[in-house]
C-alpha cells in the first residue's frame, strides 16, 4: 500500500523540484517516403508525418493531466534527411525541410529533428546537399532541428566535415543574425551520434530502428538537489546513493510515460533517455546539483569530479528502473538552458575551456553556448576537432552547439527564448589553428576502434 | 477499459468540512472512496484518499469538480492516476 509520505514526495517533486517529463519522441521512419521526384518525396513526408503522428500531442496531454506531471514537450525525430531525398532530383533540401516545419507544425508537435547527415568516414552527393541546404534551412524554417555526424571511435573525425562545419555555423548565425543567431541553436555537430536520442536539436531516427518508436527522456535536476540538501557535508558514498535513489525514482515515471504513451498509440517502445535535463528556470539546474555537493559556483576546480559522480550516480540509479535505457542518458550542460551554468558564466567561474573538460565525464558536449559573433569559421571548427576527439577516444557522445552572434561580444547577454534560455557571450581562445583546420583530410580511427 | 485507480491529494490549511466537501464531490460523479489518510503535517492538513473511478468516467470533469470544490474550501485538491505514485514507489 502508498504511504501518505510516498504520496506526498512525488507531488512535492512535480510542484516544487520541477520534477518533469522533458519529452516524449515519436522517431518516424521516412525511409519509405523516398522518391525521384522532389515534390512527391515532399508530400510523402508530410503525409506520413501528419498520419503517424496525428495523436501523439493528444495522448501526451491525456497523460499529463492522469498522471499530474507535466509532459514538457512532444517531438518527431525522423531519418536522416540525407538518406531519405538521397534518390530525388531536389538540387537543394530546403524544400524537404519545409515539409517537416509544416507537417510538425500540422500535429502540433515542439520541434521535428533529422535534417540531418552522418558524415563519420565520407560524403556522398546527398550528404553535401544536405549540408549545404542547412543554413537557408534553418533560417526559414521554426522547428525544425538539424545534426551533423563528424566522427566517431569507429570511424575517426572526418576533418572536411569539422572544417565545413565552421563555415555553416557562421553562415547560419548570419542568416538568423535579427534573432541572435537562433538558426544555430537548432544544429548540433555530433561525434559518435545515437539512433534513439529524443533530445532537440540532436535527434533522429536511426536506419537500424522501427518503422515508428516511442522515446521519452526524464528531467530533474531539481529534485536531485533537493534529495542533496537533506545530506549536506556527508561523505561522497552518500551522496552517489542518494542521487541513484533520487534518478530511480525520477525514471521510473519515465518508464511509466513512455510505456503508456507506446500503447497508447500503437507504437514501439523505445527507450527512456537517463539524462537530467535542465531548464533556465530556478531551481531545475545541474550546476545547483554540483554547487549542493560544495562547489562554490560551477566551474571552479572540482567540478569535472562532482560532475563526474553526478553522471555515474544517474545512470546506476536510472538503469534499474527502465527496461530499456538509451539515447544520450547523462546528465547534460547546456549553458544557456541551466539558470546556475547562466549564472557561473556570468560570473567569470565557468570557462569554454573547463566546460570542454566537463563534456569529458557527462553527456553531450558544449552545448547552447554563445560566442562573439566575430569568431572565425576556422575557430569554430578547431572547437569541434577538440570535441569530436574527446568523444572520438573516450568512445562516447560528444557535440558542439556554439552560437556566434552578430554584433555581440564577450559578457553581452542572448535571449534565445522558450526552453533554450539566455547565456552571457562567452570568450574563445585568441590563438587561431587555421592552418591545422585546412589540412583536411580524416583523422584515422584510434586504436581502441578495434575491438574484435 | 477497466476502472481507474485515483488517489486524491488534499492540502490546505484545516477547517471545518473539508472530507465532507471532497467526498460528496467525488460521490456526485460516481468515484468510489476506497481508503482515507489524514493527517496533519507542519501544520498543514493533509488527506490522501484511495478511490476508484467506473468506466465512462470522465477524469477531466472529475478533476475540474474537485478543483472548483477545492477552491471553495481554500484547500488544493489533485486527482491522479495511482500508477504514477505506485512505479516510484514500489517495485514489481
Amino acid at each position: 500500500m502508498l504511504s501518505i509520505e510516498n504520496i506526498l514526495e512525488t507531488n512535492r517533486m512535480i510542484s516544487d523540484n520541477k520534477l518533469d517529463v522533458r519529452t516524449i519522441t515519436m522517431g518516424i521512419s521516412l525511409l519509405e517516403c523516398a522518391s525521384s521526384d522532389g515534390k512527391v518525396l515532399c508530400q510523402r513526408i508530410y503525409d506520413r508525418i501528419t498520419k503517424e503522428a496525428e495523436h501523439l500531442v493528444s495522448v501526451g496531454q491525456d497523460l499529463e493531466r492522469e498522471l499530474g506531471v507535466p509532459i514538457v514537450h512532444k517531438r518527431i525525430s525522423v531519418t536522416p534527411i540525407s538518406l531519405v531525398a538521397a534518390g530525388s532530383d531536389l538540387k537543394t533540401y530546403v524544400p524537404v525541410a519545409e515539409a517537416l516545419d509544416k507537417a510538425a507544425k500540422a500535429v502540433g508537435v515542439n520541434f521535428v529533428g533529422g535534417f540531418s547527415a552522418l558524415v563519420t568516414k565520407g560524403y556522398t552527393k546527398s550528404d553535401h546537399i544536405l549540408i549545404e541546404s542547412l543554413p537557408e534551412a534553418l533560417a526559414t524554417t521554426d522547428i525544425v532541428c538539424s545534426s551533423v555526424g563528424v566522427g566517431s571511435t569507429k570511424a575517426g573525425v572526418n576533418m572536411d566535415a569539422v572544417e565545413e562545419m565552421g563555415r555553416v555555423v557562421k553562415e547560419t548565425a548570419r542568416l538568423t543574425a535579427d534573432q541572435d543567431a537562433l538558426g544555430c541553436a537548432k544544429l548540433v555537430i555530433f561525434c559518435n551520434p545515437v539512433e534513439d536520442n529524443p533530445f532537440m536539436a540532436g535527434a533522429f531516427h536511426g536506419v537500424t530502428e522501427g518503422d515508428t518508436t516511442i522515446n521519452v527522456g526524464v528531467s530533474g535536476p531539481g529534485v536531485v538537489k533537493h534529495a542533496l540538501e537533506a545530506v549536506k557535508g556527508q561523505p561522497f558514498d552518500v551522496v552517489a546513493e542518494t542521487i541513484k535513489r533520487t534518478a530511480f525514482k525520477i525514471t521510473r515515471v519515465g518508464q511509466l510515460v513512455a510505456q503508456e504513451a507506446s500503447k497508447r498509440l500503437g507504437k514501439q517502445f523505445g527507450i527512456v533517455d537517463l539524462s537530467l535535463a535542465p531548464t533556465a528556470a530556478i531551481g531545475d539546474s545541474v550546476a545547483h546539483v554540483l554547487e549542493e555537493m560544495g562547489i562554490s559556483s560551477c566551474g571552479a576546480h572540482g567540478t569535472t569530479a562532482a560532475l563526474a559522480l553526478l553522471n555515474d550516480a544517474v545512470k546506476k540509479g536510472g538503469l534499474m528502473a527502465s527496461s530499456h535505457v538509451g539515447g544520450l542518458s547523462g546528465a547534460f550542460i547546456p549553458v544557456s538552458e541551466d539558470k546556475g551554468m547562466i549564472d557561473a558564466a556570468t560570473a567569470g567561474s565557468l570557462s569554454l575551456e573547463k566546460l570542454e573538460a566537463m563534456t569529458c565525464v557527462c553527456s553531450v558536449g558544449l552545448d547552447m553556448i554563445a560566442i562573439p559573433g566575430d569568431t572565425t569559421a576556422e575557430m569554430i571548427s578547431a572547437i569541434i576537432a577538440d570535441e569530436a576527439a574527446i568523444g572520438m577516444i573516450n568512445n562516447k557522445t560528444t557535440a558542439v552547439r556554439l552560437v556566434p552572434v552578430p554584433g555581440k561580444k564577450v559578457g553581452d547577454m542572448v535571449e534565445f527564448g522558450g526552453l533554450l534560455g539566455y547565456a552571457p557571450v562567452m570568450s574563445v581562445g585568441t590563438y587561431e589553428a587555421s592552418d591545422f583546420i585546412h589540412r583536411g583530410g580524416r583523422i584515422p580511427a584510434p586504436v581502441r576502434s578495434l575491438t574484435n | 477499459m477497466k476502472a481507474m485507480k485515483l488517489v486524491v491529494t488534499v492540502v490546505g490549511v484545516d477547517r471545518v468540512g473539508i472530507i465532507a466537501g471532497v467526498a460528496n464531490t467525488l460521490a456526485a460523479h460516481n468515484v468510489n472512496i476506497e481508503s482515507i489518510n489524514q493527517t496533519i503535517l507542519d501544520g498543514m492538513f493533509n488527506m490522501i484518499m484511495m478511490c476508484e473511478m467506473k468506466d465512462g468516467n470522465n477524469l477531466a470533469t472529475v478533476q475540474e469538480a474537485l478543483a472548483q470544490e477545492g477552491q471553495k474550501l481554500g484547500v488544493e485538491v489533485r486527482a491522479q492516476h495511482a500508477d504514477i505514485f505506485l512505479s516510484m514507489h514500489r517495485i514489481g
